[in-house]
């Protein structure tokens, strides 16, 4: 059995000894200011949708988030996701949600994943079936995202199941785990950020973050337990659409706060929509600022072709380009993918 | 029930203490539960552990009783089954996503821990549940245990 109380899972937390052979751990690792982004999967199954979604994002970001039935609405999977995007050579963060997958699945698609080359697994628990388009679906939630940690933890660095039986090869995976410093109970939430370090997480990607000193307080709390030398912080952010969409999402997305202040703002904006993407430039300038932030996930749910333009003009990425198919070859940015993998 | 669920976690400390009073004596009994044989006393004792901890918890006999690293607020009442600690959808007056005219199961393990003398057992990671000891007495099991560990020890120290 995995042993989750003595905390050595967490061995190479901020160590120069990579658990993959992905991007996204280097380049944190080597202290530049990472960008992710979510990437929302197709209701199709065409691959040339999978590929046409994270084009946008080419040269903007060092991995992608592949959500798993992210609002518990039914999508594309995560894995496959995945899958798709590897062939291309893309770095990506797989979600894996505890609501669908009892710990037989879960584990066996680490395994497959892992093979097709996932580098990074992010772990949830999931939203509840009742807030998707499946309500009456059977909830499954054998694993909370935070054994599930632990249960990937121990795939890799024990090379057993969680029944004990050994494993040849183990998943070489990133791992990161979510967190939302903004609704109650406030003042756990770094000790729950503690549990996640202590059952595997490597890396954090929060919730959106429209509240600086709020995500300084509980930054400050988590520096005080010496958690930010143990796990990179990815603090989420993203451009709301309008003053009303800012209100329907306090009001109906479970865990997104927003301040008054900001829809005022919004509501004071001749263009609501380009106020938006102001403010959440000006999010990631004032995030890259707080103390132990390593760097920001964008979650820009049908502003996907804003990214870029955000990224940029926050100037967190200085010079550096992340790579994207391409990039490798002489840069008239003239990029394209491999044969047969091209959209079009 | 629900009013009583709340009024144990504001309690909790009294609780902690009642269980900390009768866990030795449960553990004590041992050898009958021993002489009895555990499979024939599991059937009546878990039977009164359901019974009593309905009541005061809306236990839900997952038979891997962790309410005291929850601050004596039962983890199987969260909609998704967390024993962690809450998940990132509580709103913003501390009631649940799912249920959203009942508070946060995690929220009240936090505030009753927090009365806890062993409050602190909150901060260790719970393992994955072994859904087969579902509708099993925790009690009998920690019985057990206990008893298993002292005669492996005894074991051991003959073995020196």
């Amino acid at each position: 059995m995995i042993n989750h109380n003595t905390g050595d899972a967490c061995q190479a937390m901020k160590s120069t000894a990579y658990s993959s052979n992905g991007r996204l751990e280097r380049v944190l690792k080597a202290g530049y200011f990472a960008v992710t982004s979510e990437l929302a999967p197709p209701d199709s199954a065409n691959p040339a949708d999978v590929y046409a979604r994270a084009r946008v994002f080419d040269g903007y970001v060092d991995s992608m988030n592949a959500t798993d039935g992210s609002g518990a609405n039914c999508h594309m999977s995560s894995v496959a996701m995945c899958a798709l995007l590897t062939r291309a050579g893309y770095d990506t963060v797989m979600q894996v949600s505890c609501r669908d997958r009892n710990r037989i699945a879960i584990q066996g698609d680490v395994l497959g994943a892992a093979a097709l080359g996932v580098n990074n697994i992010l772990c949830l628990t999931g939203d509840g079936v009742q807030v998707g388009d499946h309500p009456e679906a059977k909830p499954v939630f054998d694993l909370d995202s935070m054994s599930l940690l632990g249960v990937i933890a121990g795939l890799r660095d024990k090379k057993t199941f969680v029944s004990g039986r050994k494993i040849s090869d183990p998943p070489q995976v990133f791992l990161g785990a979510a967190e939302n410093p903004f609704v109650p109970p406030q003042d756990f939430r770094p000790y729950r950020l503690a549990k996640k370090i202590a059952a595997g997480a490597q890396f954090i990607q929060t919730q959106y973050c429209f509240d600086i000193p709020q995500f300084e307080t509980f930054m400050a709390q988590s520096r005080d337990l010496g958690l930010l030398e143990k796990c990179f912080i990815l603090p989420g952010v993203g451009p709301l659409a309008s003053a009303g969409a800012a209100n329907w999402m306090r009001n109906h997305v479970p865990g997104v706060h927003i301040p008054d202040a900001v829809i005022k703002r919004l509501e004071g904006a001749q263009d609501q929509r380009q106020e938006g993407r102001q403010i959440c430039i000006e999010m990631i300038q004032q995030l890259r600022e707080v103390a132990g932030v390593s760097g920001v996930h964008i979650m820009a749910h049908r502003q996907e072709s804003a990214v870029a333009d955000i990224i940029d003009q926050s100037g967190v990425l200085g010079e550096r380009r992340p790579w994207f198919p391409g990039s490798d070859q002489v840069c008239d940015a003239q990029h394209e993918l491999p044969v047969g993998l091209s959209p079009e | 029930m629900y009013s009583i669920r709340r009024w144990v976690v504001r309690n909790a400390r009294f609780f902690e203490a009642t269980y900390q009073a009768f866990e030795p004596v449960v553990i004590k009994l041992a050898p009958l539960w021993n002489k009895v044989g555990y499979q024939r006393v599991e059937k009546p004792v878990s039977k009164l552990e359901k019974l009593s901890k309905e009541l005061l918890f809306d236990c839900k006999m997952c038979g891997q009783c962790a309410l005291s690293a929850t601050g004596m607020s039962c983890p199987m009442n969260c909609p998704k089954s967390m024993r962690n600690g809450p998940c990132g959808g509580v709103l913003q007056n501390g009631n649940c996503e799912v249920l959203p005219d009942k508070r946060c199961v995690w929220v009240e393990a936090w505030e009753g821990s927090k009365k806890m003398q062993g409050g602190g057992e909150i901060h260790v990671v719970q393992l994955p549940l072994d859904h087969r000891l579902q509708g099993s007495s925790s009690w009998l099991r920690v019985a057990r245990q206990a008893t298993d560990e002292a005669s492996q020890h005894k074991q051991e120290r003959h073995d020196d």
